[in-house]
C-alpha cells in the first residue's frame, strides 16, 4: 500500500518538555484521516512537523515519501494547507487573495473564479477579506489550500468555531477533495465531525496515540456492555443483551407496536476517548 | 523570479490599503512640494527644505515601511503560508524589497524635482539616495524579521528611526550633535546632498556608508538566520 504520511517513533520536545512521545501514523492515498485529542494534545506539532515547519527530536517522519526535514519545492507544490491562522491578506479582496497564489502555483488564472465557486465565494469575490464572517474566512482559506489541486491536504480544526451550516459546507468540500483523490490529514477536536468524515482516525493525548483505527471499528471495540436499548411509546427504557436470547423479547415488542426507536449501546468517540484517559475532548 | 513579481504585485496593491505604510512613503516628498513652494528666506541655503526631507526620508520611509511589512506577515501568519507554498524567503524579501526601492526612489524623485535639481545634479541627487535607502531597508528588514509581532517591531524601529531620521536636522543646529551624527549614514547621507555640485564624495563618506551597510547586512543576517527564514 502507498503511504502519502508516515510517522515512526517520532519524538518532539520543547525545552526538555517531550511534547510528542513516540507518534507512529500512516495515512494512504485518497484518505482522509483525522487526529482527534483535546488542545494541547499535540495535534499543531503533528502537522507542523509533516508539513516541514517544525523538525522532530527523534524518529522519522516522511510525507509524499520525502523526509519531512528537507521537503523540496516540488513536495509542497503539492500540498494544501489550511492552518488555525488562516494566513489571509486582510486588506486585498478574495480574488487577489487567490490570484497571488495562482500566479505563484503557477494555475490558470480562471482556477480562481472555479475555487470560489466551490466555496459558494464567487459572489463576494470582490470584498476585501476583512469585511469577510468567520466562516466565509474559512472558507477562502479552504479555496486557497486546493487551488493548486494537491495530492494531500493538510487542515488544522478547519471548523473551529464555524456555525453548522457553514461547517457542512467545509466537510463538502473535503469529500469533494477525497473524491479527486486527495488524502486529507485533519486535526479536530469534534468527536462528531470526525466520525462524519473520516475513514481513519487516531486519538492523541499528551503527546501519545491512545486509540487507532476507523471511527465505527473504535466505538464497537470499546462496546463493553453489548446490548439493546429500546425505547417504548409509554416512555420506559428497556435494555436487553445484543443477542440471540433477546430475540423473542423484541420481536414481542414490536408485534404489540410498543417500540418508539432501537439503538445498540456502543460508545461514541468521546466516550472511548474518556474511558482510555479519563478525560474529555473539549 | 516569478515568485517575486508575485509578491511585488501584491505588494502594491497592499500598500494602496495600508496607510500607515502608505503615509511614510507620502510624507516628506509632500512636505517637501509644500516648504519649497511656500516658503523663500532670504540667505537660506539652496534646495534647504529638498535636503533636509531627503535625508530624513532615507532615515524614515524605507526603514519603516520594511519593518512593518514583514512584521504584519510573521504576525498574520501570511508569510509562513508563502513560504509553506513554494515561494522561498529571498523571493519574498525581494519582492518586498524591490517595492519599497521603487517607491522610495519615486519619493526621492519628487522631493528632488522639488527642490529644484535638474539634469545631472538629480541624477546625483538619486544615486546618493540610493546608497541611503539601501542601508534603511537592511535596517528594517533585520527588525522586522526579528519580530515576532508589529508592536515588537515598532518598539524597536521608532527609536532607530528618529536616530537616522532627525539626526541629521538636528546636526544642522547643534555642533556636538553634528560630531556625533557624523558617524550614521543618513548624516553623510545629508553632506553629500548638501555638497551636489560643490563638493563631491570624499573617503570619510564612503567609508562610514561603507561600515553602516556592512552592520545593516551583519543585523539582518544574524536576524534572518535566528528568524529560522534562512
Amino acid at each position: 500500500m502507498e503511504y502519502v504520511i508516515e510517522m515512526q517513533n517520532v519524538v518532539k520536545n520543547f525545552d526538555h518538555k517531550e511534547v510528542l512521545k513516540g507518534v507512529n501514523l500512516k495515512v494512504s492515498s485518497g484518505e482522509i484521516f483525522g487526529l482527534l485529542g483535546p488542545s494541547g494534545a499535540g495535534k499543531t506539532t503533528i502537522i507542523k512537523i509533516l508539513t516541514g515547519q517544525l523538525r522532530c527530536t527523534e524518529g522519522a517522519s516522511r510525507t509524499l515519501g520525502k523526509d519531512t526535514g528537507a521537503l523540496s519545492a516540488s513536495i509542497y507544490r503539492k500540498m494544501g494547507m489550511m492552518m488555525d491562522n488562516l494566513g489571509l491578506y486582510e486588506r486585498l479582496s478574495c480574488y487577489d487573495n487567490l490570484k497571488l497564489f495562482a500566479k505563484i502555483y503557477g494555475v490558470r488564472p480562471g482556477r480562481i473564479s472555479e475555487v470560489l465557486k466551490q466555496v459558494d465565494l464567487l459572489e463576494a469575490a470582490r470584498e476585501p477579506v476583512s469585511k469577510l464572517s468567520k466562516g466565509m474566512r474559512g472558507r477562502l482559506a479552504l479555496a486557497r489550500a486546493v487551488m493548486n489541486e494537491p495530492e494531500i491536504l493538510f487542515l488544522d480544526e478547519p471548523t473551529s468555531g464555524l456555525d453548522p451550516q457553514a461547517a457542512a459546507m467545509i466537510h463538502q468540500l473535503i469529500k469533494k477533495q477525497q473524491e479527486r483523490g486527495a488524502a486529507i490529514f485533519l486535526t479536530t477536536h469534534n468527536m462528531e465531525e470526525a466520525a462524519k468524515l473520516c475513514d481513519h482516525i487516531a486519538l492523541l493525548n499528551e503527546g501519545k496515540i491512545v486509540e487507532y483505527g476507523a471511527p465505527k471499528e473504535i466505538c464497537l471495540r470499546y462496546n463493553h456492555q453489548n446490548r439493546l436499548k429500546i425505547r417504548l411509546l409509554d416512555g420506559r427504557n428497556v435494555m436487553l443483551p445484543n443477542g440471540k436470547l433477546s430475540a423473542d423479547e423484541v420481536k414481542e415488542y414490536l408485534a404489540k407496536e410498543m417500540v418508539e426507536t432501537i439503538h445498540s449501546t456502543e460508545p461514541d468517540l468521546e466516550t472511548v476517548f474518556m474511558e482510555l484517559t479519563g478525560r474529555g475532548l473539549e | 523570479m516569478k515568485n517575486m513579481i508575485a509578491i511585488f504585485q501584491k505588494q502594491i496593491k497592499d500598500t494602496l490599503k495600508n496607510k500607515s505604510v502608505l503615509i511614510e512613503f507620502l510624507i516628506f516628498p509632500v512636505m517637501s512640494i509644500i516648504m519649497e513652494c511656500s516658503i523663500h528666506i532670504e540667505g537660506m541655503p539652496e534646495h534647504f527644505f529638498a535636503n533636509m526631507f531627503a535625508a530624513m526620508y532615507v532615515g524614515m520611509a524605507p526603514l519603516v515601511a520594511m519593518s512593518a511589512i514583514i512584521s504584519e506577515e510573521k504576525e498574520k501568519n501570511t508569510l509562513r503560508v508563502l513560504l509553506m507554498s513554494n515561494v522561498k524567503p529571498a523571493e519574498y524579501l525581494a519582492g518586498v524589497g524591490s517595492y519599497i526601492w521603487i517607491i522610495c526612489m519615486m519619493g526621492g524623485c519628487v522631493i528632488g524635482i522639488s527642490g529644484g535639481y535638474k539634469g545631472t545634479e538629480l541624477l546625483s541627487f538619486l544615486g546618493i539616495m540610493v546608497a541611503g535607502i539601501f542601508v534603511s531597508m537592511l535596517i528594517g528588514a533585520a527588525i522586522g524579521t526579528s519580530s515576532k509581532n508589529q508592536m515588537a517591531a515598532t518598539s524597536l524601529t521608532v527609536p532607530v528611526m528618529v536616530i537616522f531620521a532627525f539626526l541629521p536636522m538636528l546636526s544642522m543646529f547643534n555642533a556636538s550633535i553634528e560630531k556625533v551624527a557624523k558617524i550614521t549614514y543618513s548624516q553623510q547621507i545629508s553632506i553629500l546632498i548638501n555638497g551636489i555640485g560643490k563638493t563631491g564624495a570624499g573617503f570619510e563618506n564612503a567609508v562610514v556608508i561603507s561600515a553602516n551597510l556592512f552592520i545593516a547586512a551583519v543585523l539582518f543576517w544574524i536576524a534572518y538566520k535566528k528568524s529560522g527564514m534562512a
